[in-house]
């Protein structure tokens, strides 16, 4: 069999003596949307620092197609195809859309400039749904617009991997379907996916495996259906009494 | 820069070279002033312009010019001369590079600074121990009107460099960079490696400028080469003018060095704290720079 897109191997991270993960191990198949859930301070973010090359680890691998990439500079690893967006939304602020979308096209895996680089430009933006906003201001862009503008940037990495840091947090009702629907239309693509997310009808509805963590360590993992309704889930979630 | 207004700046250059002409007394002297500030605060805007990080090292690279001189003026022809100055000057930036860029914000301004007084430093203690002396005489037949061409020369090459540079993938990486620094990286920018490019890119016009003037001294010692006060007066110029645009710190050059002329011809003993309420009100008054201001004016205009 070959390897798996990307596997977290016993990946361990320690700030000062608070162990963010411990032993955290779990794979993303090719194509894949997966899912990472748990508590606020569980560790997915400081999970996906460590793939994104944020952070470095302290032990452990994580393996891109079987070959370990931990502890890689963050530039080195986007253009390897691991490709982020953030938690609090990171657009270019002194810099238009169009300018923001090309920071992910110029340097990237795939790397574009100058005239191929703007058509890609305006099909990313179109394909985010901001198509005609190359000039706006990326500042000047309601919150929505300012995470489809990250994804559009993540997108121009032509990545292996999309990492999705909460990209769903703090949309309205019906931005959040249009949000949902934008990832489903990735998935058919064939894009794989991690994503980091406490929307659970979001979860449900993306991802055919999710990974829910607890105090750093893994303490569920399967299809949404089965892993939410564990006791252990529903313990770390929301107590003793209503396990 | 557009490739118009480059067209322009060339043009009003051209003209400016006629000055030596017209006049070359302290008119002349005035030009040079300008001229070596105006190299020295683009050069400087440059790489901190982008980036935001705030050098101070400019006098170090200027000294390591005008030490080059010193040292080797008579023995090698001129352009030569040029050539190892501007070679030290991105040798010196590169190790200096590797070993700051790393750190951010005030830790690198300090660093900054503590590396020219150390070169300094450095260079006083060669002289003491080594030479036995510790001043240099500089006896080249450089003309006044000479020093003045090769700074517009310098001044225009720095603009074309700037031009291409703000047209490049470099360029638009140092933006990025100066936007948010953990996107960059996220985005596959080795940010290291484009902040130290430019930063020698930079280094290497100051040491340059430091080269050409150095004949106009005759008489140099680290003191004067390697003095702080260009450091300062090159940044308050660029944020003065603006740093962000390749044009701006020449807004703020030609008023200051103005301003700092008189001050040293009528009060040359309290010159110094003159030009540290200038520094102050500059950074109160006018944090966008000068040409910051511009499109405010332009909406009043319009309103």
């Amino acid at each position: 069999m070959s390897a798996p897109l990307l596997r977290l191997d016993a990946l361990t991270r320690a700030f000062g003596g608070l162990v963010a993960l411990n032993g955290v191990s779990f794979a993303v198949a090719q194509g894949d949307i997966v899912g990472l859930i748990g508590p606020n301070g569980s560790g997915k973010t400081t999970a996906l620092n460590l793939v994104s090359g944020a952070l470095a680890p302290d032990a452990g691998r994580v393996l891109l197609e079987g070959r370990d990439v931990g502890g890689l500079a963050a530039h080195r690893i986007a253009r390897l195809g691991i490709a982020r967006t953030f938690q609090l939304v990171r657009v270019l602020p002194g810099m238009s859309a169009g300018e923001n979308v090309l920071a992910g096209l110029a340097f990237g895996r795939d790397a574009a400039w100058g005239g191929t680089a703007q058509a890609r430009v305006e099909s990313l933006l179109a394909r985010v749904g901001l198509a005609g906003k190359a000039l706006v201001p990326a500042d000047a862009l309601t919150y929505i617009d300012q995470k489809r503008l990250e994804l559009a940037r993540a997108l121009a990495l032509s990545p292996r991997l999309l990492l999705l840091d909460e990209w769903l947090a703090g949309l309205n009702p019906t931005e959040l379907q249009e949000g949902i629907s934008l990832i489903r239309s990735l998935r058919e693509e064939g894009h794989s996916i991690l994503m980091v997310e406490h929307v659970m009808d979001a979860i449900r509805s993306l991802c055919g495996r999710c990974v829910v963590m607890n105090a750093g360590r893994v303490i569920a993992e399967g299809p949404p259906a089965e892993v939410l309704a564990e006791r252990e889930v529903i313990r770390a979630y929301l107590g003793d009494e209503d396990a | 820069m557009s490739l118009r207004a480059f067209g322009l700046a060339l043009a009003a250059l051209a003209a400016l070279a006629l000055l030596p002409w017209l006049d070359t007394g302290f008119w002349l002297a005035l030009g040079i002033g300008i001229a070596q500030y105006a190299v020295l605060a683009t050069a400087w805007a440059l790489f901190s312009g982008p980036t935001g990080y705030v050098s101070l090292a400019s006098a170090a690279f200027f000294g390591i010019g005008a030490y080059a001189v010193a040292v080797l003026g008579e023995a090698l022809p001129w352009p030569v001369v040029l050539l190892v100055a501007a070679a030290l000057g991105v040798a010196v930036s590169l190790l200096v590079g590797f070993a700051t860029l790393r750190l951010s914000g005030v830790y690198f301004v300090v660093f900054t600074f503590g590396l020219a007084e150390l070169i300094r430093q450095l260079v006083t203690w060669f002289e003491v121990n080594v030479t036995r002396t510790i001043g240099r005489y500089v006896f080249l037949d450089a003309t006044q009107a000479g020093i003045y061409w090769q700074l517009l020369a310098l001044f225009a090459l720095l603009l074309a460099a700037g031009t291409w540079i703000g047209r490049s993938r470099l360029g638009f990486a140092l933006r990025v960079i100066g936007g948010d620094e953990v996107v960059a990286r996220h985005v596959g920018i080795d940010t290291a490696r484009a902040k130290i490019a430019l930063f020698a890119v930079s280094a290497l016009f100051m040491a340059v400028t430091g080269a050409v003037m150095a004949p106009r001294w005759t008489y140099i010692d680290p003191a004067i080469a390697f003095n702080p006060v260009i450091s300062f007066q090159v940044l308050i110029m660029a944020l003065l003018g603006g740093a962000h645009r390749l044009l701006g710190p020449l807004l703020g050059v030609v008023p200051l060095t103005l301003l700092f002329e008189l001050l040293n011809a009528h009060f040359p003993n309290h010159a110094s704290i003159l030009l540290g309420a200038v520094f102050m009100l500059v950074v109160y008054a006018v944090p966008r720079g000068v040409i910051g201001l511009l499109p405010l004016l332009r909406r009043r205009a319009v309103a």
